[in-house]
């Protein structure tokens, strides 16, 4: 039986307190907002893209502890990155969160691997992808807010 | 077959007892033996749909098993039987929420479908551009949303009573808010989300004493505190079984004949009509006329069942049940720390909305399913209250004729608990 541990590890807990890369970005070239109706969670995230590459990524807004945590986690994790190195990245994490850990995998997703406990918990899944869908959305040019609906 | 005239049907009524056994009314509910995630099931979430006692189970199965056939056509023993199920439950309807005529009492799929079919069969033919329909800011979106559209559709527009900090309606402002262009009220008789008990007599006489109808959303009203629509001077009431103990899939409308009559039909099809031919098309009589196609027979049924169940219990000893429990519960909340109750209104039914630290509710309630509790998360279909207050979001419990002190306890046990994991 999944413990409660399992989803809010230390990590998360920590990043959803004092998240990182948190606030505005001067300069940005990309943003989007992202919005999960069922409980409320808000985010716009925020990417400075040059030469292809990802330089810096930040998010604001509110929401539960794990979409929090995601987001922060997310902005270190994609930073120095480019558009197609980013989407392979998500479809690993969208994997983490709705499969599970999978051997061979951990080493490419890093610091995103303490999320390896939301799979156990369907409902949350939405909360954790949140902000990749946002910066996905970002660097896909796209103007309306992306919703988990 | 006209309702009213069922013959053999009157469950026999023995006077209910004044207080109710918390234990043995829990033992009715066949789901509620079940552990979650290793812990006894805790169901605080009566206000998103309540369980439903063996009775109303039965009741269903029994249904399917020996009566089921089409209503209100075949000549065969069947059909006799449905049909007599499907108008009894209709009459029970009727009496429960003290309607004068069961004709009255028209069958919908729920709160919502009900509160569609008034604004588009009477708000369309009531709204015109310049208009004014008026809601109130607590409201449930399905109460809401359909007036939205209905003011859109004819350039009307849609005014808001606002709510005290305290989570009442500020009824100065009604006043000021029922103006000569004012069209129709619709305001709710419990608040699914903060639990405010509204003064439904006192809006509905200040809104008729300026010409105003009004509808009523009785979704979490019926089950709480019960209704008697004829004192209350409500024009429309509307309601859920699935709110109610009963199935989901069913509801009520009731309004005033005089407004029913007048009512263009809603949906086209079969029931609804006398006669058919491709040139002209003769309605039906009430209820049906708002009845099209074959109904949720079995959900009536089931419907009927609840109201049975309920009235064998006795609605004001349901109702003191609740208020006992419900004082407990905030009395319990109050001690733990950093939590907030949103509102404090005059009169509390049924549900309490919360916040805990900063601890997002949607942690919160997956802390506390772990603890095999079950809260509700989220705006509760009420954003425009939510932003009232502040908030995204609030942590919801809302408690029903089986819920016990028990169940407050291991609340308030699992939000120390949930306290710990973000401390």
């Amino acid at each position: 039986m999944s413990d409660l541990t399992d989803l809010y590890q230390d990590v998360v807990l920590d990043h959803g307190r004092r998240p990182r890369n948190f606030g505005p970005l001067e300069g940005a070239t990309h943003r989007a907002e992202g919005l999960n109706p069922l409980c409320g969670d808000h985010f716009t995230v925020y990417a400075k893209v040059d030469g292809g590459v990802l330089r810096e990524a930040k998010f604001e807004g509110s929401g539960c502890a794990i979409s929090k945590a995601s987001a922060s986690v997310m902005t270190g994790a994609v930073k120095g990155k480019t558009a197609a190195e980013i989407d392979a990245l998500f479809e690993k994490f969208h994997r983490l969160v709705t499969e599970g850990p999978k051997a061979g995998e951990e080493a490419d997703l890093g610091k995103l691997a303490v999320f390896g406990g939301v799979h156990e918990f369907p409902a949350r899944v939405k909360c954790a992808s949140l902000a990749w869908h946002a910066l996905r959305s970002a660097l896909g040019g796209k103007a309306e807010p992306v919703s988990t609906e | 077959m006209t309702p009213g005239a069922t013959q053999a049907g009157e469950t026999l009524r023995r006077p209910a007892p004044a207080r109710l056994d918390p234990e043995a009314v829990r033992g009715e509910f066949p789901i509620l033996r079940q552990t979650v995630r290793g812990k006894p099931l805790v169901y605080l979430d009566s206000a998103a749909t309540t369980q439903k006692p063996r009775a109303v189970i039965e009741a269903i199965s029994r249904y399917y098993e020996e009566d089921n056939a089409n209503v209100h056509r075949g000549v065969h023993l069947l059909a006799e039987r449905a049909t007599r199920a499907f108008e009894e439950a209709r009459v029970k309807l009727a009496r429960l929420i003290g309607a004068a005529d069961p004709h009255e009492v028209i069958f919908t799929r729920g709160t919502t479908e009900s509160i569609n079919l008034v604004a588009q069969t009477f708000g369309r033919t009531r709204v015109g551009a310049g208009d004014e329909v008026l809601v109130t800011g607590m409201e449930h979106h399905s109460n809401i949303v359909p007036w939205q559209m209905l003011c859109e559709e004819k350039g009307a527009s849609l005014r808001v009573v606002p709510v005290t900090d305290a989570g009442d309606l500020d009824l100065d402002a009604l006043e000021g808010l029922l103006g000569p262009r004012t069209r129709l009220l619709a305001v709710t008789q419990v608040s699914n989300a903060l639990g405010t008990v509204n003064p439904i007599d006192e809006i509905v006489a200040r809104a008729h004493a300026k010409g105003v109808p009004v509808l009523v959303d009785g979704a979490q009203g019926v089950p709480h505190l019960g209704v008697d629509v004829r004192a209350s001077g409500a024009d429309f009431y509307a309601f859920s079984g699935h709110k109610m103990y009963g199935p989901t899939g069913i509801g009520v409308l009731w309004g005033r004949r005089e407004h029913l009559d007048a009512m263009p039909p809603w949906q086209g099809g079969g029931d609804m009509i006398l006669s058919v031919t491709f040139e002209k098309t003769t309605f039906n009589a009430l209820p049906y006329k708002f009845e099209a196609g074959t109904p949720d027979i079995a959900g009536a049924v089931g419907l009927g069942a609840a109201v049975d169940w309920m009235s064998a219990l006795g609605l004001p000893a349901i109702a003191a049940h609740e208020h006992e429990l419900l004082a407990y519960a905030l009395e319990a909340l109050a001690g733990v720390p950093e939590l907030r109750l949103l509102g404090r209104p005059r009169r509390r039914a049924g549900a309490v909305s919360f916040l805990l630290g900063d601890v997002h509710p949607h942690d919160m309630a997956t802390v506390l399913d772990r603890h095999g509790i079950a809260i509700r998360a989220g705006h509760h279909c009420a954003q425009p209250l939510m932003r009232r207050f502040g908030v995204a979001a609030t942590a919801r419990a809302s408690f029903a004729v089986y819920n016990t002190r028990a169940d407050v306890d291991a609340l308030v046990r699992g939000l120390h608990a949930v306290r710990e994991v973000f401390a």
